[in-house]
């Protein structure tokens, strides 16, 4: 008996989105599920129960009897108590539910002695969590849509024309906040024509902002922004001082803001006060995508568009609902490669491994037992990756060329070691040899230390022509068979080979004059080559 | 020339040479360096010529010798490919292990040479002819076997024979006793025997060494061969009593043992590890079916829908392997690189520390085609820009961007550090075939989603795409 994956109505009032569209239902049923889809289920984002139906999903009439039958529940929206009510013992639930914010729906969920994964919990710093990230995909939706909605209110073209009727000027556009939906806005607004601004308080994504087409406004306040896990943290006084001024003066000239600042955890940042909105122009547009959490514009009402001081303020927090198809098309395909993971084995057996540290985020209760929050997650074992928290970067840099500073000291007792063998060593030879030998060896270390600090900073790009130049400076070797050919003699040397001393040195000057200027002459045609 | 005045020669020549290796830290400075390398040779040669040590009746002998080397080193420095680099610089490290070896023979046979010492000098003096030609001897046969394997002349699969740590060990208790018997012989026909049979040890030490190397790990070899020249040329240094060749000899030997030190640490091996030879030799098994065997689909793409996406995208990174140097394909990557940044695309080249066949060898090939070193980066320095990446496209590269390494603490490069590509928005491998890499590895990345494969040769590939994106 296969497990069956049900796809209940979306209760909530407004709500378009569907779980499931019918194209994941067939690649669902590939890995061996069987679906049922709650009749009028998808209507609301133009997926009819045809469509299902003929996708191999079974249609089912009413909630209750959906519930009654799936072993797993796809969801959007958190659980009504009513829909708790409907729910077996051992469902796994998958949805969004924002375990912080529902203390209250995650006591019922235990309760009923379910399985709960929280697509809103997926440890997003994994990379291999990217395609099951149902946040980034919603708030893509998000930043294109506040644009549209933004275009839609204002009277004007976003894009500047000359037209036989005049000149049109292309509109100012400004976006607070450069995360996922902030980019998508900047790439929208940017596609429709408009000069767009952003700013973020993590500097590190004005880079990101300039590669989507828009203008990276910075405030004049040095501080770092970044809170960890790719989120930005509360800033200080003198920071917040320093922005207000600079929305001040961006809402003078805009015509359009889109907010999407959010801290997690936090009520939203007051970025627009109302003296800004009313330095604004009439017919101006604000979208303030953090009005659920209270807004960043402090006129802003919840759930719907106001008209203050002459400028539209657009309260909206159903923006994904409103482009339904998309959004429940991406939503569907996130679940869906969660299903993957969650059934490696393509059998339509799902295994909840709690060993798997993306879906160990994901649960939030399983089998009745609230698993949130989730032990902070272990860093993967290559350091690139780890390396990925921003307290990490500071050090990294510092390394220079990369390469250069040979890594993590060594431990104090292996420098020990290493200082205990090197003295018994020079112990040993100055114990031992005679006077002219050690003056040598004095030489010969002192050199290898100096090759030490010059070589480290040879750039890794030149490595090449290291080997080559430091090859015909090995030559130098030449300078033995030279002192070997005719030196002068001094007595006694009735028995001295001459001739094959003679051979040996010559061939040996040969050999190593192809090198010497062999070498030079590489090293001068590769280095002619390096150019900006 | 006074004694006085060519030591001083001398130590204006050493400190030309460390000027020399310090000038490479830029390519700027670097044409300098290379200056202030031929003006100290330059000196050290003139200085010795015309100093006590050699009298009016060499001249004509050593003119005629540095006449023949000149030419050949300038007419092979002149026809050589940058894509055979690796090959003429282990082919010029033989030489001076070669010449180490000639040098110390001569100097053993020399009675005036070792008739200035007695008692313990005169051992030292010995153990240091002894040790010069053994470092020599290594270096020459094992840059020989080094130059036939990456010339492809010797198959470049490690030979492994058995117990080779045995014979290893048994070769060095040999050269210890002969050395032994060498110091205690009394006459140089004596000493002849023992100095020879470790002569012959030692080539054949050098020739196992390096036939166990695999061709992954030649970048570590190369660099290796080149430190040993310079211990040669130090050792030569200390038999002459000559302070100008064992600083030099120094400088090259850290030299090369730090570069062996990097490419070791790009690869995450030891080099103990990477010298006893192979992989297998530190526990593991080189299976590819250990641990999870990938899954997912292999997506192929085609040169024109290559060029499409090159098109569209913003950021582009290139990611160059052994495949694009065996291709000669670098002169097309430009042509394309230029192509897309006239249109705009930021386009950069990705190097991992070891790829190619020596360090810095993918540098070298892009600056032949005139790439400009500025977009040329280091892993360290663009790894955390993949994501912001639209293509990476991995030209006839395999393990240095495997995922594996990263994720699957059982693969047998886990913990080397690669290039991440599989965060970029799409990446693009071009392979002549689903083989896997030096390292005989699977490589989870072509399995992933956001990854297709561009199959065929990188040259008649990237010229299709080159094509494609002119019209």
């Amino acid at each position: 008996m296969p497990v069956v994956i049900g796809v209940p109505a979306e209760v909530a009032v407004g709500e378009k989105r569907v779980a499931t569209v019918p194209e994941v239902v067939e690649k669902l049923v590939k890995l061996g599920f069987s679906v049922a889809v709650q009749s009028g289920a998808g209507d609301a984002a133009n997926f009819d129960d045809d469509a299902y139906r003929a996708s191999g999903a079974e249609v089912v009439n009413g909630a209750a009897a959906l519930w009654a039958k799936s072993d797993m529940v796809f969801k959007v929206r958190a659980p009504t108590a009513q829909e708790v009510g409907l729910m077996h013992a051992g469902t796994i639930l998958v949805s969004f539910i924002w375990p912080a914010q529902n203390p209250e729906l995650m006591q019922q969920l235990a309760a009923r002695k379910v399985t709960v994964l929280a697509m809103d919990s997926l440890p997003r710093m994994l990379s291999r969590a990217q395609k099951m990230d149902a946040l980034t995909s919603m708030a893509g939706i998000t930043g294109y849509r506040a644009v549209i909605e933004a275009a839609h209110h204002f009277g004007r073209f976003l894009t500047g024309q000359i037209t036989a009727a005049g000149k049109v000027p292309p509109a100012k556009v400004f976006i607070a906040g450069a995360g996922v939906a902030g980019l998508a806005a900047i790439g929208t607004a940017v596609s429709l024509g408009a000069i767009v601004r952003a700013n973020d308080t993590r500097p590190e994504v004005g880079d990101q902002v300039v590669s989507m087409g828009g203008e990276f406004v910075t405030v004049d306040y040095e501080e770092e922004g970044s809170g960890g896990g790719g989120y930005a943290k509360v800033m200080s006084e003198g920071f917040q001082k320093a922005q207000r001024e600079m929305y001040a003066k961006q809402a003078k000239e805009v015509d359009i803001i889109i907010t999407t600042a959010l801290i997690p955890g936090k009520p939203a940042p007051r970025l627009i006060t109302a003296e800004m909105v009313q330095s604004m122009k009439a017919g101006s547009v604000i979208v303030d995508l953090a009005a659920e959490q209270g807004g960043n514009c402090e006129l802003t009402e919840p759930g719907t568009v106001v008209v203050k001081h002459g400028v539209i303020i657009i309260g909206y927090t159903d923006l994904p609902s409103r482009l339904a198809k998309q959004s429940s098309t991406l939503y569907a395909t996130n679940l869906f490669r969660l299903t993957e993971e969650l059934c490696k084995t393509k059998d339509g057996v799902v295994n909840v491994n709690m060993e798997d540290e993306a879906i160990r985020g994901l649960t939030v209760i399983k089998d009745g037992t609230v698993t949130w929050p989730p032990p902070a997650p272990k860093l993967p074992p290559a350091p690139p990756a780890a390396a990925k928290p921003a307290a990490a970067k500071p050090a990294e840099k510092s390394k220079g060329h990369g390469h250069g500073g040979g890594g993590a000291p060594a431990s104090a007792t292996s420098t020990a070691i290493m200082f205990a063998v090197a003295a018994a060593l020079f112990w040993f030879i100055g114990a031992n040899a005679p006077a002219a030998f050690l003056a040598h060896f004095t030489v010969f270390v002192l050199a290898c230390f100096v090759g030490y600090m010059v070589v480290w900073n040879v750039t890794p790009a030149l490595h090449t022509p290291l080997m080559s130049v430091t090859n015909a400076i090995s030559s130098i070797i030449a300078i033995g068979a030279l002192v070997q050919v005719a030196p002068p003699l001094v007595g006694g040397t009735a028995d001295r080979p001459a001739t094959w001393i003679l051979g040996l040195a010559v061939v040996a000057i040969a050999l190593t004059t192809i090198n010497m200027f062999g070498g030079f002459a590489v090293t001068r045609r590769m280095l002619e080559m390096f150019r900006k | 020339m006074s004694a006085s005045l060519a030591t001083v020669s001398y130590i204006g020549a050493t400190i030309l040479f460390i000027l020399s290796l310090g000038g490479l830290s830029h390519p700027e400075s670097s044409r300098r360096g290379n200056v202030y390398g031929i003006i100290g040779m330059a000196i050290a040669v003139l200085a010795t010529l015309f100093g006590p040590q050699v009298t009016a009746g060499g001249y004509g002998w050593i003119v005629g010798a540095m006449v023949v080397g000149a030419s050949i080193g300038l007419y092979a420095a002149r026809v050589v490919k940058m894509t055979q680099m690796p090959e003429l610089v282990a082919l010029m490290h033989s030489l001076v292990g070669l010449a180490a070896v000639l040098v110390g023979y001569a100097n053993y046979i020399d009675p005036a040479a070792a008739g200035q010492f007695t008692g313990a000098e005169k051992s030292i003096h010995e153990i240091e002819i002894y040790i010069g030609i053994l470092i020599g001897a290594v270096t020459f046969s094992g840059s020989l076997i080094a130059f036939g394997k990456l010339s492809g002349k010797i198959s470049g699969k490690p030979m492994l024979l058995p117990g080779r740590h045995f014979i290893n060990l048994i070769g060095l208790l040999v050269v210890i006793w002969f050395g032994g018997s060498f110091i205690n012989s009394h006459t140089v026909s004596e000493g002849m025997t023992p100095l020879i049979v470790m002569t012959v040890i030692s080539l054949l030490f050098g020739i196992h060494m390096v036939m166990a190397i695999g061709g992954a790990d030649m970048p570590v070899v190369v660099s290796m061969l080149n430190s040993y020249s310079g211990w040669a040329a130090a050792a030569t240094g200390f038999m002459l009593s000559n302070d100008l060749l064992i600083v030099t000899g120094a400088l090259v030997g850290s030299s090369g043992a730090i570069l062996s030190y990097i490419m070791c640490r790009a690869m995450n091996r030891h080099f103990i590890s990477v010298i006893a030879g192979g992989f297998g030799t530190d526990g593991g098994t080189p299976a590819p079916a250990g641990g999870a065997q990938p899954a997912g689909e292999v997506v192929a793409i085609s040169a024109p829908e290559t060029a499409e996406l090159l098109r569209d995208s913003k950021n582009v990174i290139i990611v160059p392997g052994y495949g694009m140097a065996v291709a000669q394909a670098q002169h097309t990557v430009y042509e394309i690189t230029k192509l897309l940044r006239e249109k705009g695309v930021n386009v950069r080249f990705g190097i991992h520390p070891v790829a190619g066949r020596m360090p810095g060898h993918m540098n070298v090939l892009l600056a032949e085609a005139k790439v400009p070193y500025d977009i040329v980066l280091e892993m360290d320095e663009l790894n955390d820009d993949f994501p912001t990446t639209d293509v990476a496209m991995v030209i006839g590269a395999n393990d240095i961007v495997n995922p594996g390494a990263q994720d699957d603490p059982n693969s047998p490069i886990a913990g080397m550090p690669v290039l991440e590509v599989w965060k970029a928005k799409t990446s693009i491998v071009m392979k002549r075939s689903m083989a896997s890499g030096y390292a005989g590895v699977d490589n989870p990345l072509f399995y992933k989603d956001n990854n297709r494969m561009l199959f065929g040769d990188a040259k008649k590939m990237l010229d299709e795409v080159l094509v494609a994106l002119k019209s």
